[in-house]
């Protein structure tokens, strides 16, 4: 698959730029960054969920013969910088200065000449907490008597924070009213915590006589961290650089700000030197960056024959102790309103109430844009729910309810326009990969040996790509991305963009965006990225809008130094710029292919002493900003096989089929690891990763000894198929790839092994379905049968 | 405490606090920042290095523990300008996104690979099961060990399958 006008060969697999510094141990991750005089940081963390601050006393730290600061809350506070916006237009304290409000929230800050003295002196800071009554589950948040968070703002009096809905309510109450059949079901999407292996970190150099802050983090949004910080602190944005070198990955964990960072920043500023702060991974899953949370009532109409007619949620959302999620400010439940998913459906109406617990913030988009992971989950259990009511085939039920071809661009009952798809077709591939009607005479089978087998289906369609500027923002930053493209005399080529790679391979797959425009080797095209001093303003790397959003305006910024390479053509060809034609990467003599130019020598000519035409000033340099028209909308159809143990409620996943729809690929090696990524999560999401708490707000998950993540004895090997329908709208046809399936897979992992558990009548096991879980609902189930 | 540690073939004696983590001792006294911290709990494998011949978790070893030993670490893969072949396998086969788990990743392989030169993918998941990747679902790394084994019994199918004593490793 190629796009108009693109070079030949220069989509495809290609090895990336980036592996030649990793497999040599060269990356320059945050932590590896050292500076002369650079200080240590470390964070003092409250050991309660909720407490009133009574006293606080440094004394002993402050003395100690290493520690070269120490900050706290009222210091910050006498400064204005107690309080941190959040990515929601809430606050966060930097550091507590009248309560803290979840275990592990920052209460002091340590700089010392290295680790770990910096550590020790956290020992010896004597914090006096009186302890408040902790509220942990959010069903109970609204309830009378609930204690109230966020006393920090004046006249509230609840723990609420939003109601938000979309959809037609009564047409969905009248869809409902009318069906034969209706099946609700109770979904909780557990918090969930993205947990790349690099934690989150910062190195801060405040230069005292230029007054240039320079700061190197693991951010995913460079240029929107930049802006952050000069609002907050009150420095001009020329004065800040944020450089995101490389980042051992993000999954949304690193959009937010955190404390940590604006610590370390304050802290430079008043040590004159060049402070480090990386958190431990204790620290990583107690207080940054949960994702999900999601308590959901999910209920779906249809006809006895299997035509759905209706969806409606109902959704409470916990949003921990600050609303820090990440999404455009007029989404405030993200995209989850795209929850009727890949089905033609006629009615549907959402509503998400958003409530204050006492646990981390977060809320980020953790490989799924905007809540779009939690939509694609309720649907899909529900469609499972369903065929479960109607004794129906699941994937029969689905085909039925599919949207068709000739549908798109869709116009969905909650306002979304999807761009393309097959989805039809895209099913049917995984089902042939899979080898459907084998497997399910292979269940029978083993079903009759009693062994529990089960097959999920899942369709997704994803919404990627934020966004259209003239509705999404960022704390009104326009989600609009620049990029810049200079070409060098000899038609080498640079390109700066705005969003940032954590592993996705941008330095390649954009080298070959521009490379394709250009008939360039892709080699001779460098991206430059992930420092604000040297690329163009944008939003970032999440919701998969990198390539949808980045690699457009790449596009955009190439085919405008295309276009005046034509008129420097025309010159040196001596032919009109319109008798030009652009074949093969080399703009021709219309009709006369032994005259041609290619970009090399145009550039050359661009910067010689040619005389060039009017208008053309010389270089061939040019930028572009990009705001899409619209989202698109990836789209998928997994099917997973597991085993389940019914003596121990170990579920094996056996078999995983993958069918993407990401509309054009520009490098499929990329696109499938990107692909396989999401698959593992889904698995792990599913049936392992959980951050949990106790009745008093302990965290219990804070280690990879609680928080489980899957290894290589867990995750099958893959099988992947794909079917590509561009996208109308993008220059290229590509759709974005990196989420596609964190979205779409958990829903087929439960799907399964509802599936294996359904001879015993299970009808739901909530994630992550642990063996502890799986036994636990085989045993109910079986006692239930015994009373029977 | 005063300690002297060959690493990757070069004695480096240093005075260290005795609570001195291996990874740190890498990391922050000898520069050498490809082998990387990530869990604390020996769960993650992201700082796996060799001490004498055994791949070790650094965050969980005291530099002190490495006293008179030899430590590899993925700084020393490449040899004279040639590429170890886990290192080509992962570059051919995708077996890397961020980069930040395939340092310890790599040494694994390199350990398995000496020790069983042609494993099956089964027995490259069992080798693998003490390191985390959050990028690739391991498909590709699973491909690229493979890769790997192919190449370097390609190359010279006599290859010993051990490191040679000078904890150089194969040459």
């Amino acid at each position: 698959m190629n796009a108009a006008g693109a070079a030949p060969g220069a989509y495809g697999p290609h090895a990336r730029k980036e592996d030649a510094r990793f497999i040599r141990g060269a990356g320059t991750f945050v932590d590896d960054v050292a500076l002369t005089g650079m200080l240590h940081g470390a964070v003092l963390r409250s050991p309660l969920a909720h407490a009133r601050i009574t006293g606080l006393d440094i004394s002993a730290a402050a003395a100690h013969p290493k520690v070269e600061a120490v900050i706290t809350g009222q210091m910050l506070a006498e400064q204005g910088l107690a309080w941190m916006p959040t990515l929601s237009g809430d606050v966060q304290a930097v550091l507590a200065t009248d309560k803290v409000r979840f275990q592990g929230q920052e209460v002091a800050f340590v700089v010392a000449q290295d680790r770990y003295s910096a550590r020790d002196a956290l020992e010896l800071i004597t914090v006096d907490y009186e302890p408040l009554p902790p509220l942990i589950d959010a069903k109970r948040a609204l309830l009378d008597g609930a204690p109230l968070i966020r006393d920090d703002q004046p006249g509230r009096t609840t723990n609420h924070i939003f109601d938000w809905e979309a959809g037609d309510l009564q047409a969905t109450d009248a869809a409902f009213a009318g069906a034969d059949v209706v099946v609700a079901r109770d979904l909780v999407y557990p918090r969930s915590h993205p947990a790349p292996l690099e934690t989150c970190g910062v190195v801060a150099d405040s230069d005292r006589i230029t007054g240039k802050l320079t700061v190197w983090a693991t951010s995913q949004a460079p240029h929107v961290h930049r802006t952050l910080y000069a609002t907050f602190l009150g420095l001009p944005e020329h004065k800040i650089r944020v450089i995101s070198p490389d980042i051992g990955g993000g999954f949304g964990s690193k959009v937010p700000l955190y404390p940590g960072y604006l610590c370390a920043i304050v802290a430079s500023m008043r040590t004159a030197r060049p402070v480090k702060w990386v958190e431990d991974r204790s620290e990583n899953l107690m207080a940054t960056a949960f994702a999900r949370d999601y308590h959901m009532h999910g209920e779906i109409a249809a006809t006895r024959d299997g035509r759905i007619l209706g969806l409606r949620a109902s959704v409470l959302a916990d949003h921990g102790a600050f609303n820090a999620t990440a999404q455009p400010s007029r989404f405030p439940a993200g995209f989850f309103s795209v929850f009727t998913g890949s089905y033609d459906v006629p009615a549907a109406h959402c509503q998400v109430r958003a409530v204050y617990t006492n646990k981390a913030p977060g809320g980020v988009a953790y490989a799924c844009s905007f809540r779009v992971t939690e939509a694609v989950y309720l649907v899909e259990r529900l469609v499972d729910a369903l065929a479960i009511e109607l004794g129906a085939d699941p994937v029969r039920l689905r085909m039925r309810n599919l949207l068709r071809p000739e549908q798109f661009p869709y116009r969905s009952p909650t306002g979304w326009e999807y761009d393309s798809g097959d989805y039809p077709r895209t099913l049917a591939v995984a089902l042939q990969t899979a080898g459907y009607d084998d497997l399910r005479r292979e269940q029978a089978e083993r079903r009759g040996r009693g062994e529990l087998m089960g097959i999920g289906v899942s369709c997704f369609t994803d919404a990627v790509g934020a966004g259209p500027r003239a509705h999404m923002d960022i704390l009104g930053l326009g989600m609009a991305d620049g990029a810049e493209l200079r070409v060098h005399p000899t038609g080498k080529a640079v390109l700066a963009v705005s969003c940032q790679t954590q592993g996705q391979g941008h330095e390649t797959t954009f080298a070959q965006i521009v490379a394709a425009e250009l008939g360039l080797s892709a080699d001779d095209v460098e991206v430059v990225h992930g420092d604000t001093d040297r690329t163009p303003f944008g939003l970032g790397t999440y919701g998969s809008r990198s390539t949808p959003v980045s690699g457009a305006a790449a596009v955009v910024a190439a085919r405008r130094v295309r276009e005046r390479a034509r008129i420097v053509a025309g010159a040196m060809l001596e032919v009109s710029p319109q008798d030009l034609a652009w074949t093969g990467g080399r703009w021709q003599v219309r009709g006369d292919p032994g005259r041609s130019v290619g970009i090399p020598a145009i550039a050359m000519a661009a910067h010689s002493a040619l005389d060039l035409p009017d208008g053309i000033e010389g270089h061939l340099d040019d930028k572009a900003v990009y705001n899409p028209p619209n989202l698109t909308f990836p789209n998928g159809a997994y099917i997973c096989v597991v085993d389940v143990d019914p003596g121990t409620g170990v579920v094996t996943v056996r078999r995983f089929i993958a069918v993407d729809d990401c509309g054009v690929r520009i490098n499929p090696m990329i696109v499938a690891g990107q692909v396989h990524r999401g698959l593992a999560d889904g698995l792990g999401i599913a049936l392992m990763q959980e951050i949990s708490f106790d009745a008093d707000g302990n965290c219990l998950s804070g280690s990879f000894m609680d928080y489980l993540l899957p290894t290589a004895v867990e995750c099958p090997s893959f099988e992947l198929a794909e079917t590509v329908t561009p996208c109308p709208h993008h220059p290229i046809g590509a759709k974005g790839i990196g989420e596609s399936a964190t979205v779409g897979s958990p829903a087929a992992v439960v799907n399964a092994v509802i599936d294996a558990l359904r001879p015993l009548g299970v009808t739901h096991i909530d994630m992550p379905m642990t063996p502890a879980n799986v036994w636990l609902a085989i045993e109910a189930a079986r006692a239930r049968d015994g009373r029977e | 405490m005063r300690i002297t540690v060959i690493v990757n073939g070069a004695s480096h004696t240093r005075e260290v606090e005795p609570r001195l983590l291996l990874i740190h001792f890498l990391r922050d006294d000898l520069g050498l920042t490809g082998s990387h911290w990530g869990c604390d709990t020996s769960n993650c494998g992201a700082c796996v290095v060799w001490l004498d011949e055994t791949p070790v978790k650094s965050c969980t070893v005291l530099a002190a523990m490495a006293d008179g030993h030899r430590v590899r670490t993925v700084e020393d893969l490449e040899r004279g300008g040639v590429l170890d072949p886990v290192q080509q396998g992962f570059t051919e086969c995708h077996g890397l996104q961020c980069g930040f788990c395939t340092p310890g990743m790599m040494m694994t392989a390199r350990a398995l690979l000496d020790r069983n030169p042609n494993p099956t993918a089964a027995q490259v998941r069992e080798a693998l099961s003490g390191q985390i990747c959050r990028c690739t679902g391991y498909e590709n790394i699973v491909r690229s060990v493979l890769w790997a084994s192919a190449r370097q019994a390609e190359a010279d199918p006599a290859r010993p399958g051990g490191p040679a004593l000078d904890g150089r490793g194969p040459a």
